[in-house]
């Protein structure tokens, strides 16, 4: 398989990501498709890597995977307290911040 | 087709359709299940690429820990049912779709049209590049201080999850 194909796999699934982050109002599914742009930002970074024998894109997606890991953790906290607050996880509904 | 091009193709089938399926369900349970598939696929595409570690990574840490997290998060809201959050199409949804296919065109037209000089085949490293060995080699030696600094952070995290999930604050 070449680079490219990799890369535009990438691509497609980032995009995916991007429509779920746009067009979804459920705060939760919102969140997982964030974590699904990671994944494919991942991907080109492993691709890259292997083809270029250079272990360094390796170690970005291992400390990219931490940064997930804690960056879930939090999101998903304040998505708890969000929801002790307004009893609802609808992105329309909470609103505060928006204008 | 060899096996590796077959092996590619299934597994980016199985990548893209989960990943559209999760984005569509309406059930935040069945999206999970659906972005855990994907995860597994994604692990699957990292062994086509000779990156054993990460492969291994992906499956325990996002498919095994983050995605119980987030099952976690949605049986404790109780969302199971999804009837009072309704998804209305609008123009804004519509727009931001096409925004988003246009930014997919851009990204096929560099990454394959553009005449982008990329590397053309496999490093012969790249499988030994990708071994437990190699990367702890490296994790220990030139990546030590972001290693530990990473601890801080997980930390930090740990702290601020369970300051931010606390019932009141005093």
């Amino acid at each position: 398989m070449e680079l490219q194909s990799y890369l535009i796999l990438s691509a497609i699934t980032f995009v995916i990501g991007v429509v779920g982050v746009l067009a979804r109002r459920n705060a939760i599914i919102v969140f997982m498709s964030i974590e699904l742009m990671l994944n494919s930002a991942n991907l080109s970074l492993v691709a890259f890597s292997s083809f270029l024998g250079d272990v360094r894109g390796q170690m970005l997606v291992f400390f990219a995977m931490t940064v997930a890991a804690a960056e879930a953790a939090v999101g998903l906290a304040i998505i708890i307290a969000m929801y002790r607050n307004k009893q609802t996880v609808n992105l329309e509904e909470i609103n505060i911040l928006k204008w | 087709m060899n096996l590796e091009t077959i092996l590619f193709y299934f597994l980016g089938a199985i990548s893209v359709g989960s990943a559209l399926m999760m984005v569509t369900r309406r059930n935040p349970v069945i999206a999970a299940l659906y972005l855990i598939l994907n995860f597994f696929a994604l692990g699957g595409l990292y062994l086509t690429l000779h990156a054993q570690f990460i492969a291994f990574i992906q499956i325990l840490v996002y498919a095994g820990a983050i995605m119980v997290l987030f099952l976690f998060v949605i049986m404790l809201l109780n969302l199971g049912d999804e009837k009072q959050l309704r998804e209305r199409i609008s123009y804004k949804k519509i727009v931001g779709a096409g925004l988003s296919f246009g930014v997919l065109m851009e990204l096929v037209y560099v990454i394959g049209f553009s005449g982008a000089t990329l590397p053309p085949s496999r490093f012969e490293k790249a499988v030994e590049v990708g071994t437990v060995e190699h990367i702890g080699l490296e994790l220990f030696t030139t990546f030590l201080f972001p290693f530990e600094v990473t601890s801080i952070l997980l930390l930090v995290a740990i702290v601020g999850a369970v300051v931010l999930a606390k019932k009141k604050l005093k």
